[in-house]
């Protein structure tokens, strides 16, 4: 046990470890796991941008830039009217036409500058569809314009664009584990508890789920998704088609928890002491391995991210007007233009970052959610 | 030995039998069926309708019974080899899909040997040297692969290849073979085209395998018997592969039950980026035009063809560990 050989050092320390709720130890021990908690901080941020997007993008998502098709990503300068400034502004985007291949180049032009300004009133939005607004964050001044990111084929400015993308490409996640872990816990639970037929039936269905590729399989189902349906009732379908698969570890972790836990002495005791079956259950069994259910969960979210993003891309997902990251790549499917038109690419740098993130929180909470085991290597 | 195959057939009876109701809910989940779709299409072109041939084609599939009548006959026919009529292709489901099951297979055979070929040693490199700055590289890199999807990963490669190299990564024959018929030459030619999807459709696999080989292998070497081994001075090499080495290999051959999904699954969609010639285009095509009988007989395939390869997998682990057939 490590925190004996703690005691002898330092006396307080040890008396927080044994009067800590298992929350606060849970804490303690996430912490540890240096990558998990930047990877923490990434994603509360990731859904902090999600849920503030409106005032946080500089364009709206929708709005259409005629004069600026394929606009490559600008820069923030600090150097211009001069002389350097502490305050960052955007060069004018010019174009001229390539003598070799013809083609309409882009090109910055530091003569002409517009310095950044915040609170920015920009395109018109409804914030949260409560109140109706103009004010970005970012944007620019007398004529200029702001595409960090550059912008699509159609002119639409693409860092606005991913951010508007994460609300569906994030919530999607959440909902399909939400989904998956309630179609879980019941049919494990049924399965653990009654044993016998049932649980045979159930880890049958569940065998041949997990046997099914999954990739052809979410195509067959979302091809089947009316064309005539809303983007909204698309959305959910979608959602649905991913939880399909995703139950199976679940009922499988609560079936293998509740048989094991069934024969701990905490549940005979409870039993001899008269408690129904319901209740040892819900009060004895379920808060001993809910933080393990959990964890197992949290590794999901990302599987879930990139078949919504894999369907999308494909054309089978979700379909534009609705705006995720999936949506996004489908114009990285002509090689050639993400050949001239590279940024649009990006959107694979926010999917990485955050699936990446997922797992390396993922990781950490494994450690953290059983805080009375000995830390092993 | 006999007893123990006979068993695990059995078992996959059962498992065969979901994998077909669940393809033919696909065949059936659009609105309508295909023969609607199509009256209404060359009504809307102004154009005859043969009845006495469309009746006779909704009294062939059935389409005017019952559904488990449907399904009872689709089975029927499945299982004499009859998958149907692809309506897209005016052929039947059989010539079509062929060459394309037949390559899929393939390339995820491929990859499933280059995952083991390539993740057991490193597995082996990075347990033995644990902690090293080696094995902190090799896990780094593994994280970067497991998280990489790929058909992100083919993106970004086409990507690469286009404005870099110059060249395309497309396809899985050079044009002048695409439509050639099968000789040796074509064979060599698939072969110096089939490493880049493989490639890419293994990475993620070969990621966490090496982390699965490592953890099992540093679970072995901690054993009292690899002490005893070391004290009675078996050269360290010998010691290695002879005993934890293949103990740790162990749950690796199980676990291709769970791989080989998961390749196929990859190598669908890999296949729609790279454009190969193997199931997932024309998949997607079939569920696109709705043609149902074309992508029920392709989910159906590759279902059971991962079912099958995990039986052989199961199998080829009983023949390796005699714990498991006697148990």
């Amino acid at each position: 046990m490590g925190f004996l050989k703690r005691t002898t050092r330092r006396v307080p320390e040890e008396e927080k470890y044994f009067v800590a709720k298992p929350r606060q130890l849970m804490w303690w021990k996430y912490r540890k796991h240096k990558l998990a908690v930047v990877a923490l901080g990434v994603i509360v941020l990731m859904y902090l941008l999600a849920a503030f997007v409106e005032p946080l993008a500089p364009y709206n998502p929708e709005a259409k830039h005629l004069r600026h098709l394929y606009a490559p990503p600008q820069g923030m300068h600090f150097w211009y009217d001069g002389k350097f400034h502490l305050w960052p502004a955007t060069y004018k985007l010019k174009f001229r036409i390539d003598a070799e291949t013809l083609r309409e180049v882009y090109y910055e032009d530091p003569a002409e500058f517009s310095p950044v300004t915040m609170f920015h009133r920009g395109d018109r939005y409804r914030m949260w569809d409560l109140f109706e607004t103009d004010i970005h964050v970012l944007g620019t001044d007398s004529g200029g314009t702001i595409f960090l990111f550059g912008t699509d084929g159609m002119g639409r400015d693409l860092l606005s664009r991913m951010m508007y993308g994460s609300r569906v490409s994030l919530s999607i996640g959440f909902i399909g584990v939400f989904l998956s872990f309630l179609l879980g816990i019941m049919l494990g639970g049924v399965s653990g508890y009654f044993g016998g037929v049932t649980d045979l039936m159930i880890q049958r269905i569940i065998e041949v789920l997990r046997s099914i590729p999954s990739i052809p399989l979410w195509m067959g189902l979302s091809a089947a998704l009316p064309m005539t349906w809303s983007p909204l009732k698309v959305y959910f379908g979608i959602t649905v088609i991913l939880s399909f698969l995703g139950w199976t570890g679940t009922a499988r972790a609560v079936r293998g928890k509740l048989l094991a836990l069934r024969e701990e002495d905490f549940a005979m005791a409870a039993y001899l002491a008269g408690a129904s079956n319901a209740r040892i259950i819900r009060k004895h069994l379920l808060p001993s391995f809910l933080s393990h259910i959990i964890v197992s969960i949290t590794l999901h979210i990302p599987g879930m991210i990139l078949g919504e993003t894999a369907l999308s891309y494909l054309g089978l997902g979700l379909r534009a007007p609705i705006i995720s990251w999936g949506v996004l790549l489908k114009d990285c499917q002509n090689i050639q233009d993400v050949a001239l038109h590279p940024w649009l690419l990006f959107p694979v740098l926010f999917l990485m970052l955050v699936i990446l993130s997922f797992n390396f929180m993922g990781d950490g909470l494994r450690d953290a959610a059983d805080p009375y085991a000995a830390r092993t290597s | 030995m006999i007893n123990y195959v006979i068993r695990r057939i059995v078992y996959m009876i059962p498992t065969l039998i979901i994998i077909s109701m669940v393809s033919f809910v696909i065949i059936q989940l659009p609105p309508g069926d295909y023969l609607t779709t199509k009256i209404a299409q060359l009504e809307a072109q102004d154009e005859l309708i043969n009845r006495d041939l469309i009746e006779a084609l909704r009294a062939e599939y059935g389409l005017d019974k019952p559904i488990y009548v449907q399904y009872a006959k689709w089975m029927w026919n499945v299982l004499q080899g009859d998958f149907g009529y692809s309506w897209e292709w005016n052929k039947p489901v059989v010539d079509v899909i062929g060459e394309q099951i037949l390559l899929t297979t393939v390339v995820s055979l491929a990859s499933m040997f280059l995952v083991y070929l390539i993740a057991i040693p490193i597995g082996i490199y990075s347990a033995t040297h644990q902690y090293s700055a080696g094995d902190h590289a090799l896990t780094f890199l593994g994280f970067l692969g497991l998280t990489t999807p790929n058909f992100l990963l083919a993106i970004v490669l086409l990507y690469a290849g286009y404005s870099f190299f110059d060249k395309s990564f497309i396809g899985l024959f050079s044009p002048e073979f695409e439509n050639a018929p099968w000789s040796l030459a074509k064979v060599l030619d698939l072969l110096t085209h089939m490493w880049i999807p493989v490639i890419v459709i293994s990475v993620s696999s070969v990621a966490g395998h090496i982390r699965v080989m490592r953890a099992n292998l540093l679970d072995e070497l901690k054993k009292q018997y690899v002490v005893t081994a070391r004290a009675k001075g078996l050269s360290e090499r010998k010691l290695l592969l002879k005993y934890p080495v293949r103990m740790a290999v162990n749950p690796m051959i199980s676990g291709l039950s769970v791989l080989l999904p998961h390749l196929v699954s990859g190598a669908t969609i890999t296949a729609v980026v790279l454009s190969l010639p193997t199931t997932g285009p024309m998949l997607l095509g079939a569920l696109r035009s709705q043609d149902v009988y074309l992508s029920g007989a392709f989910i159906l395939l590759l279902s059971t063809l991962t079912v099958v390869s995990t039986l052989l997998s199961d199998l080829l682990l009983a023949w390796v560990d005699p714990r498991i057939r006697f148990d």
